[in-house]
């Protein structure tokens, strides 16, 4: 009787282990596997010359991913500039001002945000920003615009960025010591004093590496901004262009892409880099983060 | 001069959050408006009848059960794989173990690794295996944007669990697998909050979907059948042209967003009555 219990326990701790070894390995398994995929087209073609050509013909077999690595890079950038001060704001707002029940009453807010599918925020899109744009917005600097553009883009990733930014950021404002804060407000400083000179500066890298989560989780977004930012294949030249970030051209030309050659490949090689430049992102901003709030556990 | 300052910022900062919350309004406010009217008992009854893409009779029962089992098979599989997990990270490592923090670590990021991402995987990995776009497909795809959401908030309510009552079950006698089991019981609200919030995060997402699952008209009845989402069912009917199947869209986001509150509000339940349970 005792040894089955044993038998048990054991079987349990080496089953249990497998599954954390793979969940490791699951990582590495998806990298490699995308970059396999994405092999062919790599051979064939220098990579630093698929990166910066702007020549997207998958008829022809030319694959310039220019146009895409930009347009990600433009719609994140908008994202991350509109979203920032407000997350900046409302959580220092939510840190040092609101009081216990404002700050509940928020919590759900934060959580509802973070929780409404992108293809809501898409529809959303559609109905209101891109007619603001279009007949508000555009035409006071551009002669025409559909309204389906950059400028769209960036402001549905903005709003879908903003509950990451603010859960991140109010969790590196608490583990700022509160010896710290009281300090500076016995000297007579004011709250908003406080939080300017020994707040913000304190938290400076949280802040960092929090925007940087927020980019990345911005690269990756795929179906909202599809929705909204016109897909053509070109680099947009001001706010009021339409774009092409590369997870849409990676939802959008799934189906077709089976019938010609190394156009499967192609895609693949956008989310090997999509994936990439996440992990990469990711990884820096997790490890900034973690050792934040490792120093917070033992002071 | 500095009291000015305050005055000013402080009211900026009340500004901010008040748009945040506005903005959030705003959607939920502009996809009812938009929706209501076209929304109908048919719409949640009945598949897709003959020329529904033309803005003729039928619903998007289809999406809603296509969905529905790709959740359902999804949450299976990585309720296996993760509660296991978590108990293993939490109660056989020891505290504070490298290991432990590795395992954290990489499922912080492939938390962040993007839905679409996932989905091209989903879909290589289903081309080696010789599998067509399937409810199959589906279901192994959406398991694994689901896995990490779920273990990081499973393990964050087994981290704030008392060390007490593990040291009183193993000094008992008892061993580390019969302390898991009882300890699981203890975990049951945090579980239900895990689940509760890790459906309503992938329900939601249609890149993982979008060419692992196929689309149908149909009730899927096998898991070789492809299975329509709601998330691409709106998708697709906001890109008709004719403006009965558009608003159909509309409805069919309001179907979605009450999925979604109503998930939300229902972990923000459990999860304050786990915070009870715990003192």
């Amino acid at each position: 009787m005792r040894k089955i219990r044993f038998v048990k326990d054991i079987t349990a701790r080496h089953i249990m282990l497998g599954i954390a070894i793979f969940t490791i390995l699951f990582l590495l398994v998806i990298g490699f596997s995308l970059f396999f995929k994405a092999l062919p087209i790599m051979k064939e073609k220098n990579l630093w010359l698929l990166l910066t050509s702007a020549n997207w013909k998958p008829f022809k077999g030319d694959f310039g991913f220019l146009p895409y690595i930009i347009s990600t890079i433009y719609v994140s950038l908008i994202a991350i500039i509109i979203a920032l001060p407000f997350s900046i704001l409302t959580s220092i707002f939510l840190n040092s001002y609101a009081s216990r029940s404002i700050r509940r009453f928020f919590e759900p807010v934060v959580d509802l945000l973070s929780g409404i599918p992108p293809v809501i925020y898409g529809v959303w899109g559609t109905l209101t920003i891109v007619p603001l744009i279009s007949s508000k917005i555009a035409p006071k600097f551009v002669d025409f615009s559909t309204g389906y553009t950059v400028l769209a883009g960036g402001i549905v990733l903005a709003i879908m960025i903003i509950p990451l930014l603010i859960s991140i950021m109010t969790e590196v404002f608490r583990s700022i010591p509160r010896e710290m804060t009281d300090a500076s407000l016995s000297m007579g400083a004011t709250k908003w004093q406080t939080i300017k000179k020994v707040i913000l500066r304190k938290s400076f890298p949280g802040i960092i590496a929090a925007t940087v989560l927020a980019l990345s989780r911005a690269f990756g977004e795929t179906m909202a901004v599809l929705m909204v930012c016109g897909n053509i294949a070109q680099i947009p030249h001001s706010f009021f262009d339409a774009c092409y970030p590369l997870p849409a051209l990676i939802a959008n030309n799934y189906g077709e892409m089976l019938s010609m050659p190394n156009y499967e490949s192609a895609l693949m090689l956008a989310a090997f880099l999509l994936f990439i430049i996440v992990i990469l992102f990711n990884g820096l901003s997790r490890f900034t983060l973690n050792q934040i709030e490792k120093k917070y556990q033992f002071s | 001069m500095k009291y000015l300052e305050e005055k000013i910022f402080k009211i900026i900062m009340i500004g901010a959050a008040v748009i945040i919350m506005g903005v959030l309004i705003y959607i939920i406010g502009t996809v009812f408006y938009k929706g209501l009217p076209s929304l109908t008992w048919e719409m949640i009854t009945r598949i897709p009848g003959g020329g529904f893409y033309l803005g003729k009779e039928g619903g998007v029962l289809n999406a809603i059960a296509g969905s529905v089992f790709i959740v359902a098979g999804a949450l299976v599989i990585s309720l296996i794989i993760s509660v296991p997990l978590v108990m293993y990270i939490n109660f056989y490592l020891p505290n504070k173990s490298f290991f432990a923090n590795a395992i954290r670590f990489s499922l912080d990021i492939l938390f962040g690794v993007p839905s679409i991402v996932y989905g091209a995987f989903g879909f290589a990995l289903m081309v080696y295996m010789g599998i067509k776009a399937s409810l199959m497909g589906g279901i192994i795809t959406v398991a694994m944007l689901i896995m990490p959401i779920m273990m990081r908030s499973l393990d964050e309510v087994t981290r704030l669990l008392s060390r007490d009552l593990p040291d009183a079950l193993l000094s008992l006698g008892s061993t580390k697998y019969e302390m898991t089991k009882v300890l699981l019981r203890q975990l049951m609200p945090g579980l239900t909050t895990a689940v509760l919030l890790a459906i309503g995060r992938v329900i939601g997402d249609a890149a993982t979907v979008l060419f692992t699952t196929g689309y149908t008209d149909n009730i899927p009845s096998s898991f070789g059948q492809p299975a329509a989402t709601l998330p691409l069912s709106i998708f697709f009917q906001l890109g008709s042209p004719v403006e009965e199947v558009q608003n159909r869209a509309y409805a069919s986001a309001i179907i979605l967003t009450v999925i979604i509150l109503i998930l939300s509000f229902s972990a923000r339940y459990f999860s304050s009555k786990f915070s009870k349970n715990k003192i």
